[in-house]
């Protein structure tokens, strides 16, 4: 491997592993305040991209509008999911809320093949989106370099909002104990419903960002992203929002390096990945940057 | 008063007339079962595939040894083991006396023990993988198989591209591609030719610029993607990012309508080995067949619903020539299928498989050029 092509090989990772990256912040979001996997989540990154789809290719609306609007309905879809499937489960055994969100995944899937169909649409990029750019040898596409400064941006955005809003104090609060939380005169079910407004938000983001890059959208194009930056959440430290950025820009660089090294075993790079998510699970729990916590679901 | 019950009268009798009407016709129904990938992974094949079976009704009539012709759909979801299922579904509850389906290799391994146990025909007709008919007496393939069709793509590469170094991309999930992939680099290496890089993808991939860039490192003089249309046309679209220019050789599987907006214009210039081409000539129920395809649906006719079609019109003449709806008659029927006019072409089987000729196509405006039609 010569320095272009490794040059190129990084580029391809670094800008896989920052649409994971995206997908992981959503991930480990949810979990850091409501400690529980959310494994809807990359199906409502499907979703996402549908509405996009629809006010794109079907209704015509112009590019910006139909990317505020998708992200704005995503996020009620999310309200709606954790009104309806896991609000009612909030006192129930950890567990429950997992399974719950298990059943909301298959759910939103198959809603999908009966509605949209299981062909896979073809999604129309805007052109600052698919614009080319060569540095040297390699090539750039316009959404390798968007997406990780949109990454970026979400990950700043999300910190302000965690850290320095009131509503982010009373997601930490609720974080911390929920009881206490409820006897402080918070509306918790408000906030926790926010919360799921904010990660459906950014799984919206992540759909229609990897729609333009990879323009193929079917209601199972979640399953595979969603595990692999579930994956980054635990390698960056679940519960961490910079570590779900380092975790995804890793299995990213892992993923195309695996290819990159030894073409002939391509074929194994998602297994390298899964065995990445088994050694992290196995030796370091907490991830790269995660806190060291009692309770793991 | 008198009026309404004038009127209640002649509706009474219409309907009685009705009612015997139907009666007498839907007497006992010859049920031919389809076992297709409706949703799924690869649902745009079992959709074409149910398009163009259901397509024949539209001109050539539903009535054999003077019974109707019913068809029963059972969705096999893309995956080997509900393929199965359906399989035993069909034949035990739905008592169907053929089954056509499922569209890929894989799924009909799996489908094609139970119909063999049950000794029932199932027929693929885009079951291109040896291993589907292999050791098989119930199994049908009407279409050609991949080593010959891999075999064709090698030579086309080799000799009428003049490519002396080829790289091949193929996803390792499918029974189909990786079979496709193997055979076109042993032809290839026999005829000469040097395989630069050899490496794999996996069904749902959706990132390929690793492999991508390892193939532009290794300047082969051609690319050789025996995949499914899902995955070939995020690939074509990505080689043209990182700047690829060598011609793209693909197989029968890119043969669907989405591939040109999967794609968008870096589909241009892509070859493959297809099934059929209008130019490569055409019988008269093949004529009737774009023409109502056309009508219907409007837009290009493609090779998994032709092929579909095909297989409607072998089980029709089997059962036909058996003069019974026992399936061990008909299964012996079908391999005695001699020069039978189907849609896409003139067909005998032998082995269980259609013997039929290699069309290659390539891209154009929007449209599939015709190539050359190499015969077995």
């Amino acid at each position: 491997m010569n320095a272009s092509v490794f040059f190129q090989q990084l580029i391809n990772g670094m800008s896989l592993g920052s649409l994971y990256a995206l997908l992981a912040i959503g991930y480990t979001m949810v979990y850091g305040i409501l400690r529980f996997i959310n494994f809807a989540h990359s199906d409502i990154f499907m979703v996402g991209a549908y509405f996009a789809f629809f006010s794109i290719v079907i209704f015509r609306i112009p590019w910006p509008i139909a990317a505020i609007l998708s992200i704005g309905l995503t996020a009620l879809v999310g309200m709606a999911i954790d009104r309806v499937a896991y609000r009612p489960v909030r006192d129930a055994p950890r567990i429950s809320a997992l399974i719950t969100a298990v059943g909301v995944s298959s759910f939103l899937e198959n809603l999908g093949l009966v509605t949209v169909g299981a062909r896979p649409k073809a999604f129309e990029s805007p052109s600052f989106m698919s614009k080319l750019f060569h540095i040297g040898d390699a090539a750039i596409t316009g959404v390798a370099i968007w997406v990780p400064v949109i990454t970026l941006g979400f990950l700043i955005v999300m910190m302000y909002i965690v850290y320095k809003t009131k509503v982010g104090m009373a997601m930490r609060a609720v974080s911390t104990d929920i009881d206490a939380t409820r006897l402080m005169g918070v509306d918790v079910d408000k906030v926790i419903s926010y919360t799921f407004a904010l990660g459906s938000a950014l799984a919206a983001v992540g759909g229609i960002l990897w729609a333009c890059k990879y323009p193929k959208i079917s209601p199972l194009m979640g399953v595979y992203p969603g595990w692999k930056a579930f994956t980054a959440a635990v390698v960056g430290g679940i519960g961490s929002i910079p570590g779900a950025m380092i975790g995804g820009f890793i299995i990213g660089l892992i993923e195309v390096m695996t290819v990159a090294i030894s073409p002939g075993l391509s074929g194994y790079r998602d297994g390298v990945i899964f065995l990445v998510l088994v050694i992290f699970l196995l030796l370091r729990p907490t991830g790269i940057l995660g806190e060291t916590l009692k309770e793991k679901v | 008063m008198r009026r309404s019950v004038i009127s209640f009268t002649v509706f009474t009798v219409l309907l009685s007339f009705m009612l015997f009407g139907v009666t007498t016709y839907s007497a006992d129904p010859i049920r031919i079962g389809f076992n297709l990938e409706i949703t799924g992974a690869v649902a745009g094949y079992g959709q074409m595939g149910w398009e163009g079976a259901q397509l024949v009704r539209e001109f050539v009539p539903m009535e054999v040894l003077g019974r109707p012709v019913e068809f029963v759909l059972v969705d096999n979801k893309s995956d080997k083991v509900e393929a199965s299922n359906a399989t035993s579904r069909l034949i035990e509850k739905e008592k169907v006396v053929a089954i056509i389906g499922p569209m890929t290799s894989g799924a009909m391994i799996a489908a094609g023990d139970i119909a063999e146990k049950k000794q029932v025909p199932i027929l693929g007709p885009s079951t291109t993988s040896p291993l589907a008919t292999q050791g098989k007496e119930y199994v049908f393939r009407v279409c050609y198989t991949d080593p010959f069709q891999a075999e064709i793509g090698a030579k086309y590469a080799y000799e009428d591209l003049g490519a002396r170094k080829a790289a091949v991309l193929f996803d390792i999930a499918n029974d189909y591609c990786v079979t496709l992939g193997q055979y076109f680099k042993d032809s290839f290496e026999k005829q000469g030719g040097d395989i630069v890089v050899f490496t794999q993808c996996s069904a749902g991939d959706q990132d390929f610029s690793a492999q991508l860039t390892a193939i532009k490192n290794a300047n082969p003089d051609v690319i050789y993607l025996p995949n499914y249309y899902e995955e070939v046309g995020l690939i074509l679209r990505q080689a043209k990012d990182l700047g690829l220019t060598q011609p793209i050789l693909s197989a029968d599987g890119v043969d669907v309508d989405e591939i040109w907006g999967l794609a968008g214009s870096s589909i241009e210039g892509l070859m493959h080995t297809a099934h059929w081409h209008e130019k490569a000539g055409m019988t008269d129920v093949g004529k009737k067949y774009i023409s109502a395809y056309k009508e219907k649906h409007g837009g290009e006719v493609n090779s998994f619903g032709a092929l579909a079609a095909d297989c409607v019109l072998l089980v029709l003449d089997a059962i036909e020539r058996a003069g019974s709806t026992d399936p061990v008659k008909i299964q012996a029927a079908l391999q005695a299928t001699k020069d039978l006019d189907v849609v896409t072409g003139n067909i005998s089987i032998a082995d269980n498989t259609a013997v039929k000729s290699v069309v290659i196509r390539e891209a154009k405006d929007g449209n599939w050029e015709f190539k050359s039609i190499v015969n077995p």
